[in-house]
Formats: structure tokens, sequence, C-alpha cells
């Protein structure tokens, strides 16, 4: 009687999860109706989302396997990986919101619609008032006149040459002077006012759904958590929370009368910009892993549990890919398919397409090169797991390989997986950087921290230094990168049992 | 008087989290070692007993664990209350140690040398020369022969008695007034083990140094040690003098162990047993810790705590009963039933191997040709009759778990035949190997690497189901689970729990569950107890014994354990670098072998029964590689009859009579 | 030995021959030639002819396996495959687009890159094992936790951001050492130290916490325990027992690395403006030069399997376990 009760619950617990991913995916797919735009999903978004979808399962699936749910648990149980994974929630909602494009309806009539040439994303949209203002070139961050002195003409018709004042920062400013520091201190005192009160209010609603999950009352829940009396660090989780929030209301909110990380060369705004280059960081640092993953998994079980010649054949390609020095590789690569792309330019619409293409043939192929590290680990891995003896007795007990394989090795050898998949994340977002300095990266046209690093890197030479774009995109992929390793290396210490004598 | 060399007063050693939730390993241990005796601290794994030793010399593995309490004192002086560096100078020198896995406990990338000088530099002070001579006269006197030649070698070039003997050799080497040695003999064969265990009481004698002896193995108390402490639960539960404790064992724990050894004259009945497990060490005990299994046990044990009382001058017990003599304890009966003896029924051959051989490559050159064998398994035959035991004896290298797989053709054979029911299945086809499965099943040596970790224990029962029975649907397999749980005494309710939330014991009993699933006739046990702790062993061989009396099941029983073997099996074969040497009856082995080398096996063992004790054999040498074994009979290098015709002629086997067969020269005369 | 080196040989041969099909399929038949052509020309004034005339000057103009119009073995060796990838295997690397000779180049080019990948391979591995070693001294205290942090800190510090910052700051502001440039002699040390910290600095985090978890793992082994009821001292344990049995996972881990110096470093060279391989290599993309690109991943193939050979070799040398066969 309880075990069936329990079995219709387990059953209603896969319906809620496939219903709320069926509702999740049906709006994908039909917001543009909704919002009367034409939806642009490219292969990169799709990916994008097929790998959320992959991991809302994910997480479905191991809430209801003790074994994995207890090392998560651990994970969680840190300090510092509790809020390294706050601030990495913050990276990916700012890169799904920039991985939603479409274009906005122009002119509808009746017979024929036609839609806007610019591709935008909900980030975009979001950020509008900062994407649409563009400077004629370099500004400081908070600036109000530009870097670069004009030509004007005075009330008497004198030449002389000045800083012009922004187009659009600080525009609201009548008499700059005097006004600047007043306006500044007390716009900030009003962003981080609004942060306070978000923040607050979120905390307030996740401590009204803890209280009721874990039937104490409000006010008790509320000492547990100041107490830090909590299983899990939940204090830690809302203290960083809430800097976040208070941090991007107050970038937010500023970015609306100034530009808070100053303009670039072309006068774009380099806090749009670095905003703008997560999606890249984090579509190179999982896409690549995606796609490499059923490659390594298949290969290196496949070497260690068949051994023979399959072994042989395998440790050959292997070899033979690894003897290339990877960079180089990546570079053949690339070339390549530069070349094919400049040849048959009538396969790709436009330009964001192309330079999506570029972007996916790069993951493609930082991929070919990262696979063989984690094809090698677990062949050693699955080569000790089959002489053990639960394979063993499987195999007397005339399990098929098939089976054998799916059922005992795999999901033994899944930690090992885990643990590269996230060590090898945040190397991928750096070699972005060092890939476009060699100009073998992303297109140059797309968005990235490696591309502006690239670009910042000879303003340096300016007098006074250009310094800002530099500084922003190092700040925030140093950022992404830091929590990136500090939760991988909770997530290390909690599924390696090497590890665990370790620490 | 003797002289106290060592006294150790209320130590404690907690592990964890030591302020909130501490494993309490050693919680308030007190005894005495004198000058020159052996002393040894008896007990279960996770008793706490290695952590004492460790502790005595502040090894404690740190930060992890740490000494929270009493005293260690040493010719007088606290050793608790040394600074690091003036421990170093006890380390090592006054006090030494030896470890149980001698394969890891040495460096492996410096020669024996170099870890031998260590010592004679740190404490003696020898270098060059001097101390090159010393190491040759250490290494010899721990019984290493070409001693100038073994000093040179790296540990893995070395056996695994002669590491163990290098680690002796380094352990004397500052003449230690104490050496304690943890578990020494655990990873060694029976036949090494009696060369180590030799070797350490002859240099007892010469040398009158102190041993704190660390072992699980009742024999070896019995055969070597003058006193001894029981340790339970990280306590002392009683501690008396080796004679005392063998003929007057008084706590209910040590009584319990004697009971559930294995041994002949137990053969028509079942094992007593211990009922349960070790409590958790992470407890806040109130009373006894004994209590939840103790067969004698009354409310007021678990509800103070109990001292230990003294008896008399050598002879202190941790039990109610000797503390308030008004109280009437129920009385202890061995709780045991008799077992109808199988052996008349009619015999009817189940399963046999004719010549069976197993040799494994070895890859040599650039072409990888095959430059010689392993010969695991060369000329084995065997015959299994229907609910009879039969043990495959040896030491570990001489093949027997490679015939375990290969009749269940989860290794490869190089010859001979293999039939089932008279049916040939040496080169099976798909339905053959299907029948096979079917019919025999195997059960490891390690409950902990034999179920997969993340399948919950239903799961585990089910898979054979699944691949064998799959007419079966769910609902008929969860309940032949449940039926099979039951039948290996477990509840139902495991078939949601995971392996690990399970004890030794336990998972050895999921394992024969998942064998019985697919209603087996014959199964395999690969040193199914060898594992386990002496009462938890008991437990396996009533179970075992219990379902052949069921199901006529036939075991082909491999281990090394000769007693284990006397109470199950019906029949024996010993093997000996992988051939069979001598086979018959239990009583025919047993009685009277025939062998040198089982009579050496039956002499290796330590007993406790003092009666049968005869003359030890112990043999010389080691095993010798199964790539080149020696020409002539196998044994003849280490055999203590060894004729000339053994040097060069192998033996044929010679039946003795009905049911007792030998492979040696002097059967033929 | 001489059996096991020469096995690894043949084992190389299908090795190389599998990297030399893969660049070959890269670059001619992904790509065709007149591709590769009318890239370079540029896309707007292009004519067959200036194709053409490109071709021929750089040796494309050839059939790519088979050649009719030859004679006898000619059929195969007068095309592109057999002078472009086969004749690799001669190490006879041709002529770069531009003209010049790529194995003269790479031999010129080489001893800058050596004179700046050995420092930091050399000084590198002190400074990491020294600071590892540090670390797991004060295992389980302060200094230890911090210095991961410092390590994780680290290595989340892009590289260029490493060569940026160290340019400025030494370079431009302290003005102690020029920030790039190169001459040939003993004078190149004042060009080099800066590469040569930086190039060690920036590998610090990781490779030091790497070192540290492989002491970590083997100051639990039970021979470190015996080691230490000999009463020896921890700096003693720590030097003759753990460091010996450590090195022989960092060794074997970086002799591989050794045969790559000779190619240098992309990143640091062209920085720096050293001429050595790296750069020649990043110039050579910058340039799409394929026929240099092609060399050097076919040199880089060869330098690396030579270092598996060295890694094996390496491992009889420091573990008395393994012997070769």
């Amino acid at each position: 009687m309880m075990a069936e009760l329990r079995n219709a619950l387990q059953q209603l617990y896969w319906q809620k999860v496939f219903f709320v991913l069926g509702a999740l995916m049906t709006l994908y797919l039909i917001y543009p109706v909704l919002f009367n735009v034409q939806g642009v999903y490219l292969i990169t978004d799709i990916l994008i989302y097929f790998l959320v979808f992959c991991l809302i399962l994910f997480v479905a699936y191991i809430r209801k396997q003790p074994h994995l749910s207890v090392p998560w648990r651990q994970v969680f149980k840190g300090k510092i990986a509790m809020s390294s994974a706050v601030v990495l929630s913050f990276f990916i909602i700012v890169g799904l919101m920039d991985s939603i494009h479409f274009r906005y309806i122009e002119k509808s009539e009746a017979t024929n619609t036609s839609y806007s040439v610019d591709m935008l994303s909900v980030l975009d949209v979001s950020l509008r008032y900062i994407s649409s203002d563009s400077e004629k070139t370099y500004s400081a961050p908070f600036a109000i006149y530009s870097y670069a002195k004009e030509n004007f003409i005075n009330d008497e018709g004198v030449k002389y040459r000045a800083y012009p004042r922004l187009k659009f920062a600080g525009s609201h400013l009548k008499k700059p002077e005097q006004e600047y520091w007043q306006d500044i201190i007390s716009k900030s005192v009003k962003g981080l006012i609004i942060g306070l009160i978000i923040s607050v209010v979120f905390s307030a609603i996740f401590i009204f759904y803890l209280s009721r999950t874990s039937a104490r009352s409000y006010l008790d829940t509320l000492k547990n958590i100041l107490q830090d009396k909590f299983d899990l660090p939940w204090r830690v989780m809302l203290i960083t929370l809430s800097i976040v929030i208070v941090l991007c209301a107050w970038l937010f909110y500023l970015s609306h009368f100034y530009h808070v990380m100053g303009t670039d060369k072309v006068g774009q705004d380099v806090f749009y910009l670095t905003l703008k280059s997560i999606r890249t960081g984090l579509v190179i640092g999982t896409l690549t892993t995606l796609i490499m993953l059923p490659f390594a998994i298949a290969l290196g079980v496949m070497a260690g549990y068949f051994k023979g010649w399959v072994d042989d054949v395998i440790q050959y390609i292997y070899t033979t890919l690894n003897s290339i020095p990877g960079i180089l590789l990546i570079v053949a690569v690339m070339l390549a398919i530069d070349v094919y792309i400049e040849n048959h330019p009538a396969l790709f619409e436009t330009a964001i397409e192309r330079a999506d293409i570029k972007l996916l043939a790069l993951c493609v192929v930082l991929g070919i090169t990262s696979w063989t590290g984690l094809c090698r680990l677990l062949r050693g891995e699955v080569f000790k797991l089959r002489e053990l003896e639960y394979i063993q007795a499987a195999r007397a007990l005339g399990v098929s390989n098939f089976k054998i394989i799916t059922s005992h090795i795999i999901p033994n050898v899944m930690h090992i997986v885990l643990i590269v998949v996230v060590l090898d994340f945040s190397g991928l977002v750096l070699a972005e950087a060092v890939l476009a300095y060699i100009g073998v990266g992303v297109d140059p046209s797309t968005i990235s921290w490696g591309n502006m690093i690239n670009s910042a890197r000879l303003e340096l030479a300016r007098d006074p230094v250009v310094w800002w774009s530099l500084i922003s995109a190092f700040s925030f992929m140093f950022a992404l990168v830091l929590a990136a390793n500090l939760f991988s290396d909770a997530i290390r210490d909690a599924f390696d049992p090497r590890q665990q004598g370790v620490k | 008087m003797a002289d106290i060399l060592l006294e150790i007063n209320n130590l404690k050693t907690y592990f964890g989290d030591i302020k909130n939730k501490p494993v309490r390993a050693v919680d308030g241990v007190s005894f005495k070692i004198n000058r020159g005796e052996t002393f040894a601290i008896l007990g279960e794994s996770g008793c706490g007993k290695s952590i004492t030793a460790l502790s005595i010399m502040q090894l404690v593995p740190s930060p992890a664990g740490k000494i929270v309490e009493g005293s260690v004192v040493y010719n007088g002086e606290d050793l608790l209350k040394k600074s690091e560096i003036e421990m170093r100078s006890i380390r090592g020198n006054r006090i030494a140690m030896i470890f149980q896995e001698p394969m890891t406990s040495l460096n492996p990338v410096l020669t024996v040398q170099q870890q031998i000088e260590e010592v004679l530099q740190q404490h003696r002070g020898i270098k060059g020369q001097a101390a090159w001579r010393e190491v040759v006269a250490l290494l010899d006197s721990v019984g290493i022969p070409v001693a100038e030649q073994r000093a040179k070698d790296y540990p893995h070039q070395l056996s695994g008695g002669m590491k163990q003997r290098v680690m002796i050799a380094m352990a004397l080497a500052s003449e230690p007034d104490l050496l304690i040695a943890d578990e020494p003999t655990t990873a060694l064969d029976v036949t090494i083990q009696a060369q180590v265990m030799t070797l350490l009481r002859d240099i007892q004698k010469r040398t009158g140094m102190a041993i704190l002896l660390i072992t699980h193995d009742l024999g070896i108390v019995s055969d070597f040690v003058d006193h001894v402490a029981v340790m339970y639960a990280g306590e002392i539960v009683e501690y008396a003098s080796r004679k005392d404790f063998f003929t007057a064992p008084l706590h209910p724990y040590s009584k319990k162990l004697f009971a559930s050894l294995p041994a002949k004259s137990k053969r028509n009945r079942t094992l007593d047993v211990i009922k349960g497990i070790v409590p958790p060490l992470t407890t806040e005990f109130t009373g006894c810790r004994f209590y939840e299994r103790c067969g004698a046990a009354i409310k007021q044990c678990s509800k103070q705590l109990i001292r230990l009382v003294d008896i008399d001058n050598t002879h202190s017990v941790r039990c109610l009963q000797f503390i308030d003599n008004k109280i009437n304890f129920p009385i202890t009966n061995d709780a045991v039933s008799d077992i109808s003896d199988t052996g008349n029924i009619a015999v009817e051959e189940v399963f046999s191997v004719a010549n069976l051989k197993v040799h494994f490559p070895i890859h040599k050159g650039i072409f990888k040709r095959v430059a010689g064998y392993v010969y695991a398994v060369d000329g084995v035959n065997l015959t299994l009759y229907k609910g009879k035991t039969l043990a495959l004896v040896g030491e570990s290298g001489c093949g027997k778990t490679t015939v375990g797989k290969t009749v269940l053709h989860l290794n490869e054979l190089t010859a001979g035949t293999i039939s089932l029911k008279s049916e040939d299945i040496s080169l099976p086809t798909t339905s053959q190997l299907k029948t096979l499965r079917r019919q025999a099943q195997i059960i490891f040596q390690d409950p902990y690497s034999s179920m997969n970790p993340r399948k919950r224990v239903g799961e585990i029962i089910e898979e054979g189901l699944i691949a064998l029975n799959p007419e079966l649907n769910s609902i008929e397999r969860k309940t032949k689970v449940k039926t099979l749980l039951k039948q290996v005494g477990l509840p139902e309710t495991a078939t949601s729990l995971y392996p690990h939330e399970f004890s030794g014991g336990q998972r050895q009993r999921i394992c024969i569950a998942r064998a019985l699933a697919v209603n087996p006739e014959i199964l395999i046990c690969d040193e199914p107890t060898s594992a386990l702790d002496v009462s938890v062993q008991a437990q396996m061989l009533n179970l075992f014994k219990q379902l052949q009396q069921d199901y006529g099941l036939s075991y082909l029983f491999i281990t090394h354990n000769l007693s284990v073997v006397e109470y199950l099996a019906d029949e024996i074969a010993v093997m000996y670098l992988g051939r069979i040497v001598e086979r018959g009856s239990v009583d025919d082995v047993m009685q009277t072998p025939q062998h040198p080398y089982t009579k050496a096996l039956l002499s290796a063992i330590p007993t406790v029964d003092k009666e049968s004790a005869q003359e030890k054999i112990v043999l010389e040498g080691e095993l010798p590689s199964p790539i080149t074994p020696p020409s002539g009979c196998h044994f003849n290098p280490r055999c203590p009859e060894r004729m000339d015709i053994c040097t060069h002629k192998y033996p044929d086997t010679y039946n003795i009579s009905d049911s007792h067969a030998v492979a040696c020269h002097l059967t033929e005369k | 030995m001489f059996a096991y080196i020469s096995r690894r040989i043949l084992y190389a041969i299908p090795i190389l021959i599998g990297v030399n099909l893969l660049t070959f399929a890269l670059y001619f038949l992904v790509n065709s030639p007149d591709d590769m052509a009318r890239m370079h020309l540029g896309a707007k004034y292009i004519t067959q002819e200036g194709i053409d005339k490109w071709k021929t000057e750089r040796g494309y103009d050839k059939p790519l396996f088979y050649n009719e119009t030859e004679q006898s073995y000619k059929k195969l060796s007068n095309t592109i495959f057999y002078n472009k990838s086969v004749k690799l295997f001669l190490f006879d690397f041709g002529n770069a687009d531009n003209g010049r000779n790529i194995g003269f180049d790479i031999s010129e080019r080489m001893w800058a890159s050596l004179a700046y990948a050995i420092p930091v391979f050399l000084v590198g591995m002190l400074v990491y094992i020294s600071f590892a070693l540090l670390l797991v001294f004060f295992r389980a205290t302060y200094v230890d936790l911090w210095g991961v942090v410092l390590c994780v800190v680290m290595m989340s510090i892009s590289a260029i951001i490493y060569i940026i910052a160290g340019q400025y700051l030494i370079g431009k502001i302290l003005l102690l050492v020029p920030i790039s440039g190169y001459e040939p002699g003993f004078s190149a040390v004042k060009f080099l130290i800066l590469p040569v910290v930086i190039g060690i600095v920036a590998g610090l985090g990781s490779s030091a916490r790497w070192y540290r978890t492989i002491f970590l793992e083997e100051i639990n082994r039970d021979y470190v325990r015996t080691a230490r009821a000999k009463g020896l001292s921890e700096l003693r344990v720590l030097f003759s027992h753990v460091l010996k049995n450590a090195m022989i996972p960092i060794l074997t881990g970086a002799v591989v690395a050794i045969p790559l110096l000779f190619m240098g470093s992309l990143l640091m060279e062209s920085f720096f403006g050293i001429p050595g391989l790296g750069s020649y290599t990043i110039d050579a993309i910058r340039s799409q030069d394929f026929a240099i690109v092609r060399a050097m991943v076919f040199l880089g193939s060869v330098l690396y399997i030579v270092g598996l050979v060295l890694t094996d070799i390496s491992y009889t040398f420091v573990d008395p376990r393994v012997r070769l066969n």
C-alpha cells in the first residue's frame, strides 16, 4: 500500500517535471507570436536551451537519487561554493537572456510583413537605453566629456579645440561643473536603495518559502538563517545575492545617465559590451563540453571495456589528435573554416549567422582538442572498473555487455565526467581570450572578452591611458572564471573519492 | 613484580567532529606492558586497536584525529607531554612499529639499504661502511637469504613475506625496547605467517624486547602471547593472561568469540553467533557497549557505565556480572541448533572439470610476440557432487581463484573440459552459456566491491532475474526479491536501500541473494568469509550450511582458511602452483594428510585448541612464480622431505583409497 | 631498451601518417587551392589567371593525388599530396607562401625559442615545486588555505592579462627592462627576463596547486607513516620520501613537454617580439601562410611523440618498479 502510494507520487513527480519542461519549451517556441516579433533561433541558441533542458532533467533526476543528491548537498554546504554558485547564476541568467533572439516587425501589411534588419536579444531590449546610445569615440567611466578634443567655433566665430560634451552621458546636467558630483552621489544612493529594496523583497520571499518547506515559523526561519543553523549556508547565499543585486541595481540605474564603464573607440558603451560578452564566454565554456562529451564517453568506455583491437583503434585516434599541438589544430581548423565561409557566402544569410557558425565551429574544434583527456581518463577508470567484482557478478548472471556498460560502468564514471566538465569550463573561457589574440578566435564582429581585451591592448599606448575597457572585460571574466573555479573545486572535493583523503 | 615498560592510562583518541559529535575510536583504554613480554590487543575490525597503537607512537592521522585525554607512560615519562621533537628520539628508536601491509609500508623508490640506514643514522649515528655492515647483519638476523644482494633491492623486487622481514629488520635497527606489531601477518599467507611469527618470537628471545601485538586472530594470540586485552567498541572489555583467557574467558563477548570459531567438532550444528553489529562509535554510551548483542544482558546493563573489575592480579573484566553478584543473570546457552549431516545422500555428479588449464600469455619485444606464459592453472581435475561442498584450498597465487572464474567462463580457458551434468560446455554455445549462468553462480571475497554502489539492493538482486528470467514481470520479480531477502535473513525494507548502508556481513548476504535469484544448483564461493570478522564469519557459515540443507546446493568453496574447511567441506582439494597436490574427503585430508605441503599447511594454522597442537612445520621460502615453475615436483624447493626424483619428475597422482588421492613421490614408495 | 625504442618508432609512423592525412584533408580537401588563392588575393580583383599564377608560384597547380600527365612513379610523385605532405616525413618543409625556405627559418628561429622556453621550464618547475612543498609543509593551516586561494585566484586570470600588466608595470612605468625586442647572444638576457618572469607567474596558480595535490596524495600513503614511525623529522619525510615519490608523476608529466620547448610559446614570443618559432607561427597564421602552419603541425606532432618516448624512458629512471618491456 505504502509502496504503491510512493510509486504514484514518484510518477507524479516526473509528470510535474515534464509539465514544466513542456511549458518552458512551448513558451520558447510561441513567444514570437505572443509579442508579435519574428523569432530567430541561432544554432547556438538552440544548443544552449537544449543544455538547459538537459540540466533541468538532470537536476530532477538527482533529486530522486540519494547517492547523487548527497554529494551535491555536500557541494552547496561549502560557503565559498554557495556564493560562487550565486555569482555563476547571475552570469547564466544574463547569458540566457542574451540567447533569445528576435526581430521587430517594422511594417505590417496584410500581404507582406517586413522585419527589421537588426536582430535583438532579450538582453538588448532590456539594455536598449544603453545599446542605442553610441558616442563618437572613447570616453572614460562616468565622464561627461569626450576623450578626444574637437574643433568648436565660439560665439565670436573663433575656432578653438575643446573636449565636447558627450551626447548621452550626463546630458541631463545643466551645469555639469557644479552638479556633477552631487548628481553622481544622489543617483548612486538612489540606485543602491533600489537594489536594497529588491534584495530585501527577494530575501523575504525566500525566507517565506524556506519556512514553508522546513515547517518552521517565519521568525524562527529568519533567526535560524541569521545564526546559520541550517544545513545549507543560506545566510551566505542571501548575503552574496544581496551584494550582487545591489551592485547590479547601482550599475544599471546609473547606466541610464552615464557610461559607467566608459565607451570604446567607436563610442559603444563598455558596460553593455561586457554584458554581451557573457554569452560568448558561456557558450564556449559549455557547448564545447556538450559537443565533445558523447564522443569522449562512448569512446573512452568502449576502449576500456572491450580492450583488444577496439582499444587499439581508439587509442590511435586520440594519440593522433593529441600529438598535434592543440593550438595549432585549432588554428588549422579555424583557418580552413574561415576560407570555407569566405568562399561560400551564400550559405550564411547574415553576418550574425556567420559569426554564430564561427562560434559553433570554435566550440567544435575546442571540443576536438579537449575530448582526448577525458577519454583517456575514462578508459583508465573503466579498465579498473571492469575487473571489479560486481561487473564479474553481472557477467556471471548473464547480463549483456550493453546493459553492463549502461547500468554499471557509465553511472560509476559519471563523477569523473562531471569533474572534468566543470574544471574545463574555466579553462575554455580563458582560452577564448588567447585565441582572440592569435586571431583565430570568435569572429571579430562577435562581442567577447577576448576581442575586447585584444583591442584594448593597443589602446594602452595612448595618453592618457585608455584602461577602462581592458579593466571591465578583465574583471567580468575574472569574476566568472574565479566563481567557476571555486565552484568546481567544491564539486571535485565532493565527488572525487581520491580527494577525500587529501582534504 | 615484573618491570613495567609501558603504562597507558585512560587513553582517549577521538576522530571527526571532536567537539560536537566525536567518533570515539579509543575511549578510555588502560593497560600495562612489562619488559620482554608479548602483549596482545585482540579485537575485531573497527574496535580501535590500531588507533591505540598509533596513539602510543603519536602518529594518529592529524587533523582528523586527536588524542584528547590520558597518559602513555614509558619508562616513567609521559610521552603525551613530550614535544614532537622529543618524540622523534623515541619513535623508531625506543619504540618501533611494523604495519599490516608490508606491500605499501615500504617506500617504493628507496632501496632496502637506504631505508634501514635511515634509522641507523637517525638514532645510532652510524654511517657509511659501518652502516652497510649493520644493514647486512640486520637482514641476516631476520632470515633474509643473500642479504648483501637483497639490501640493494627495491621493495617491489621482494615478496610480501620478505618485505615484512625488511620491516622487522628496520624496526630492530635501533634495538628498541618495545615493538608494536599491527596485524603483522594478516596480509600474508598461512605458511608465511608462521615464518614471520616464529621469527618475531626468536628475536624476542634474543633481544628481550617487549612486543605489543595488535591482532584479530585468536590463533595467533594463543600461540604467541603472554597477556591479552580484548577490545570492543573503543574500550577494553577483558584483560587476562593467555592461560586464563583460553581456559576461562569471562566476558560474554570473549566467550562468544570462541564459540563462533568454526571447527570440525562443530560440524553437525550451527555455529554460535553474535547477533547484530558493533554500535557506531559516535554513540554516547550510557551502559555496556555490548548490551545490544549480549545474550546474557539484563536491563541494568544498559543503564550504568561498567568499570573494569579485577578478578585477580592478572585478570580483569568489564561486565556487570562480576560487579554485582546478587543479580541473577540469564544463563547463556550456545544458541546453536543441529544440522543433519548431508553425508549419505545418493552421490550425483553435477559439475566436473578435467585437465583444466589456464595460461596467460606474456607479450614481449617489438611485435609483442608471446614470450612466455603464466601457468596460472595447469591441469586441474575436480568433481562436484549434488548437495556437497568441495573446498579448494591453497595460498594466494596458487591459481584457485582463476579456477573459480574459468569454470564459469569468466576467463578464457586454454585447455581441458568443463562439464555441467555430463554435458561438455568447454566451448559453450549461447544457449549452453545461458544454462550455465542459470545453474552456477559465484560469490566474491570483497563484499565492498561486489555490488554496484549506485544501485539499490532491490535492483541489484533483480539483475539476474531480468537477464535470465525475462518471462517474469516486475511484480513477480519484486515478490521473488522479497523471498530471497528473507532466505538470507535480511528485512524486506532492504530493497530500497543502497549497499553502503549495510555492514560487511549483510552485504555478503545480499550477494548471496543475488546469486540465488536465478535458482542455481552450484555456488562458487571465492573466499566469501575472509574479509569478515570471526563473529560475522560464523553467521555466514551458518547461512551457507542452512542453504545447502534447504536447497541441496553444491558449493565449490575456494579458501585458504582450513578451519572453515574443516567445518564446512565434504571434500578437500589442495592446490599448489596451478595443480592439485592432494584431494580427498575432509577426514582423510585433515586426519591423515599425505602430501608434505598439506601437512605444512595444517600445522601452520595457529590453533586455539592446545591439545591437538602438534609440532610446527615451518616451510622455508615462498610460493615460486607461476611463470617459471620449478622443474620436477613444483613443491620440491620448499619440501622438507625432498628426494632426488622430486627435482626432475612431476609425481603422478596415486589413489590411497577411494576417497583420497595425492601427487607425491613419497606415496609411490 | 633498444627493442623498446624501435617499437615506439614503429608505433609513431601510423600516428604521423594520421596527422599528415588530417592536415592534408583540412587544407586541400575542405578548401581547394583555388579557394585559398582567392582568399589570399582578396575577393575584389580576382581573375582565373591571377589564381593560376598564384598557384603555380607556390606549387599548388598540380593534381591532388594522381597526376595522369606524368610517367611512371611521377604519376604519384608530381602531385600536391606528395610534394606537400609526403615530403614532410623527410623533414623537407618546402617554401613558405612568401617564398622563404621553411626548414631554414625553423633552424634559425629555434634558438630564440629555446632561450625563452628553457628558463621558463626549469625555473618554473623549481618555483612551483617549492611553493607546493611550502603549502604541504603547512597543510591544514592558514598558510595552506590562503596559498590555495591565491593559486585559484591566479589561475583565474588570463595569461594575456599577465602579459599586458607585466609589460605595462615593469616595462612602461618602472622602465626596468625593454618592453619587447630581441638581440641574439648574451644581450638577449635583458629582453628575456620579463617574459620569463611573466611566463612563470602566469603558470604558478595551476601548477602549484596541481603539485600540491600530488604531494598530499603521497603524504597519506603507508610508507610515509612508516617513515614517521622511524622518528624522522617532518622535513626529512617531506624531502627524502614524499618528494622522491611525487617526482614520478611530476617529472613524467613534465618530460612530455621538453621537446615541445623548441616550439616556444605563441603568446609570449609574439607579445615580446622574440623571433622564435612561436612568433613565426603566429605571423604565419596572421598572414594565412598555410605552408608554415602545416609544417609546424607536423613538427609539433613529431616532437610530441618524441616527448612520449622520453616520458616512458624517464619512468625507468625515477621509478625503480618500471622496466621497459
